[in-house]
């Protein structure tokens, strides 16, 4: 099985270590993974502003980048909705398909695709998961309190298998926590507060971790944990799943 | 030139509210506590949703078939013994009821909920002919007080707190000062009402549903003040979007069963009142308004917005509504369901209002008619930027953004030099000029990207 790796910009920029943890991992459990060198972003900051006309160049680069592999797997939830719902190019629509097909954030690729049952990783403390809304309510990682259904949820299955980690409750499950793309400097009062209150209930209930599928959601968050001196800190759940004994 | 709007946008309105931290707390818990008041309803009904997709589908066979159901509803109307009237947009419809008001010689009259004369802005419209408007629903009596429009379709007074619904009570209605008591309040505006409504020879009511098979419709209440007002009036003027047709009566029991679930956690309102025939020397206006609705049932993209059944309940989910307030998004319907009405009543005055959402999706899960609200975000963005009303700077900036990222050289440059001026020059991007800075920390700026790392660790094997 061929894995295209795909890391979204912004990972690639401040967070190589999630990178290195979601290579690590998927190495770990088998898979032949390969990051096509000279890829760059998914467009969503554009789609996301109004300017989807402009993503035709990242589409071609991405389609350029990705076509010949079984599966596309990103540590981001929300870079790989985009993808999903928006890549189309126009004289490669066969392979843009089969792009929106066969991509996957990293946890369903682990709990769908790789079906793994078990990991051996460890890490001893009290963390809790923020549902980025894009994996959660896009991707359907996990059950939307707002909808009369079945509880479950990938990225939890995945964390349980962690020895040692104990997973908090939150008073407000899948709470946005106000990152939204562009949204957190064009609407910067109402994101920060989001944020903030994202943070006071990870506290409220005791984590010493903030775990998630986005680093994006993550980065708005630590930025504000940062400010307020807070001892709590943010981890992508790659860095937790491939946390070593 | 930069498009400019007559009022501030939602943004700035929004970090206006923000300076009071506790407030937006109060008004961000009271509406969560709403929102679990609906979860647990649902939670009541095994098919839930079931009936969401039903109502969808129901209102999905109305817009397919308007023409056809308003036809029938007038005729079933006018069989009735009522008179329908047409409006093709808020000044028709403010002129009619004019009209009709001056015929009956009344200067002061009664109006039950009505977000559709909200939308028209009936109130000002009479006001300016010297016709008062009393609103007879308590909250919005509360904002009319006040000089406010409702911030909130379902509870337009959400905004304010007790204390300060007591001095609006004490000024206006002369109750004591400081009595901030809600049972004593409502017993006072009880009172104050009763002798508008027995005084009122028109009243005015919204419509939640009409029914095509019978000519009826449908107004529901929690406090009883639209039949209050209709049945002691001589005239009784229904004004109603064309939407808000329903195909048969049976269909009620759909509708109704999730109308209040959403809205505010109650099993249905306390009255559902059925209007169908004029009483015995009365009257019955119905006046049907289109005002942008045939314009937005043409856009496809954006044709189920039509189903919308005002329950707000996309407004109390909204983690951005509840920590902006109803006020900041300057439009008679706020929230989610505003932010995609808004642009088709004037793209230009509510350019804005797409972007007030981080497109967390939450408002599409709880609406009852299954609107897929946070993808018709997504696409008005799309339609108001290719209409032209973006500010040119922020054009620029996506231009420039798209320059980088489809160039792989032009990134990793870029990428590397950013990175090191941050090390480095740290002030450059921590600075007051930065939104991003003012309350959070940058990022850490590592050494070597994830791109660095690869090619030096893997690809040299």
């Amino acid at each position: 099985m061929k894995v295209g790796l795909f890391i979204p910009c912004y990972i690639d920029q401040f967070y190589p270590q999630v990178g290195i943890a979601t290579l690590s991992l998927l190495e770990k459990l088998g898979c032949e993974v390969v990051y096509p060198q000279g890829q760059t972003c998914c467009g969503q900051p554009m789609a996301n502003s109004g300017f989807e006309h402009l993503t035709g160049g990242c589409n071609d680069l991405f389609v350029r980048n990705f076509a010949d592999f079984d599966y596309i797997v990103s540590p981001s939830g929300s870079c790989t909705l985009h993808i999903k719902d928006h890549l189309h190019v126009h004289d490669k629509e066969d392979a843009a398909t089969h792009i929106r097909q066969h991509i996957y954030e990293l946890s369903e690729f682990l709990t769908d695709v790789l079906q793994v049952k078990h990991l051996t990783a460890r890490f001893p403390h009290k963390v809790g998961i923020h549902q980025s809304c894009h994996g959660q309510r896009g991707l359907h990682l996990s059950q939307m309190t707002e909808l009369v259904a079945a509880p479950y949820s990938k990225p939890q299955q995945l964390l349980q298998m962690v020895e040692g980690l104990e997973l908090i409750e939150l008073s407000r499950k899948d709470e946005c926590c106000g990152f939204g793309g562009t949204f957190c400097v064009f609407e910067e009062a109402v994101s920060v507060k989001m944020g903030k209150d994202r943070i006071a209930d990870h506290e409220k209930h005791g984590a010493e971790y903030i775990t998630g599928n986005d680093v994006s959601c993550l980065m708005h968050l630590e930025g504000i944990l940062k400010r307020q001196q807070s001892k709590v800190k943010v981890l992508h759940i790659a860095e937790i799943l491939n946390a070593a004994f | 030139m930069e498009p400019t709007t007559a009022h501030k946008e939602h943004a700035e309105l929004a970090e206006a509210f923000n300076k009071d931290e506790a407030r937006v707390d109060w008004h961000d818990e009271t509406l969560w506590w709403v929102r679990q008041k609906r979860d647990k309803m649902a939670w009541t009904l095994p098919e839930w949703e079931d009936l969401r997709e039903t109502a969808s589908q129901i209102k999905f066979n109305v817009l397919g078939n308007l023409h056809d159901y308003l036809l029938e509803f007038e005729k079933n109307a006018q069989l009735n013994g009522a008179t329908v009237h047409w409006a093709a947009d808020a000044k028709e419809h403010n002129e009619i009821v004019l009209k009709l008001l001056k015929e009956q010689g009344v200067q002061r009259m009664v109006k039950s909920k009505s977000m559709l004369t909200e939308e028209c802005h009936l109130n000002p419209f009479l006001a300016e002919h010297g016709i008062e408007v009393i609103d007879t629903d308590l909250g919005e009596r509360i904002v009319q007080l006040a000089k406010e429009p409702p911030s909130h379709i379902v509870l337009p007074c959400i905004h304010k707190k007790k204390e300060e619904i007591g001095d609006l009570f004490h000024i206006h209605l002369g109750t004591p000062a400081g009595n901030a008591d809600p049972k004593f309040l409502t017993a006072a505006a009880r009172l104050h009402l009763r002798k508008e409504f027995i005084q009122s020879r028109v009243a005015i009511t919204g419509v939640n549903f009409a029914v095509a098979e019978t000519g009826e419709m449908v107004v529901c209440t929690n406090e009883g003040n639209a039949d209050m007002g209709a049945h002691l009036a001589d005239v009784h003027i229904a004004c109603m979007g064309i939407e808000k047709i329903i195909p048969q009566r049976k269909h009620l029991g759909v509708f109704l069963r999730l109308l209040a679930r959403s809205a505010t956690g109650q099993p249905i309102t306390t009255y559902s009142s059925h209007f169908r025939k004029p009483g015995a020397g009365q009257q019955l206006h119905i006046v049907l308004v289109d005002n942008g609705r045939s314009r937005q049932l043409g856009r496809e993209e954006f044709r189920n917005s039509l189903k919308c059944i005002r329950c707000g309940a996309c407004m109390n989910t909204c983690p951005v509504y509840r920590r902006s307030g109803g006020h900041s998004y300057h439009n008679a319907v706020a929230g989610p369901i505003g932010a995609i009405l808004a642009p088709n009543l004037d793209m230009k005055e509510n350019a804005d209002l797409p972007f007030a959402s981080t497109l967390c999706g939450s408002c599409s899960n709880v609406c009852p008619v299954k609107i897929n609200i946070h993808e018709q975000l997504y696409q008005w963005r799309q339609v108001i930027v290719q209409e032209g009303y973006t500010k040119t700077s922020k054009k620029a900036s996506m231009q420039m953004m798209n320059m980088v990222l489809s160039r792989p050289t032009v990134f990793k440059t870029a990428g590397g030099v950013g990175r090191w001026v941050m090390r480095h020059f740290p002030g450059v991007v921590n600075n007051g000029m930065n939104p991003w800075y003012k309350q959070r920390d940058m990022p850490a700026a590592p050494k070597e990207s994830f791109a660095d790392w690869y090619k030096k660790n893997k690809t040299a094997k």
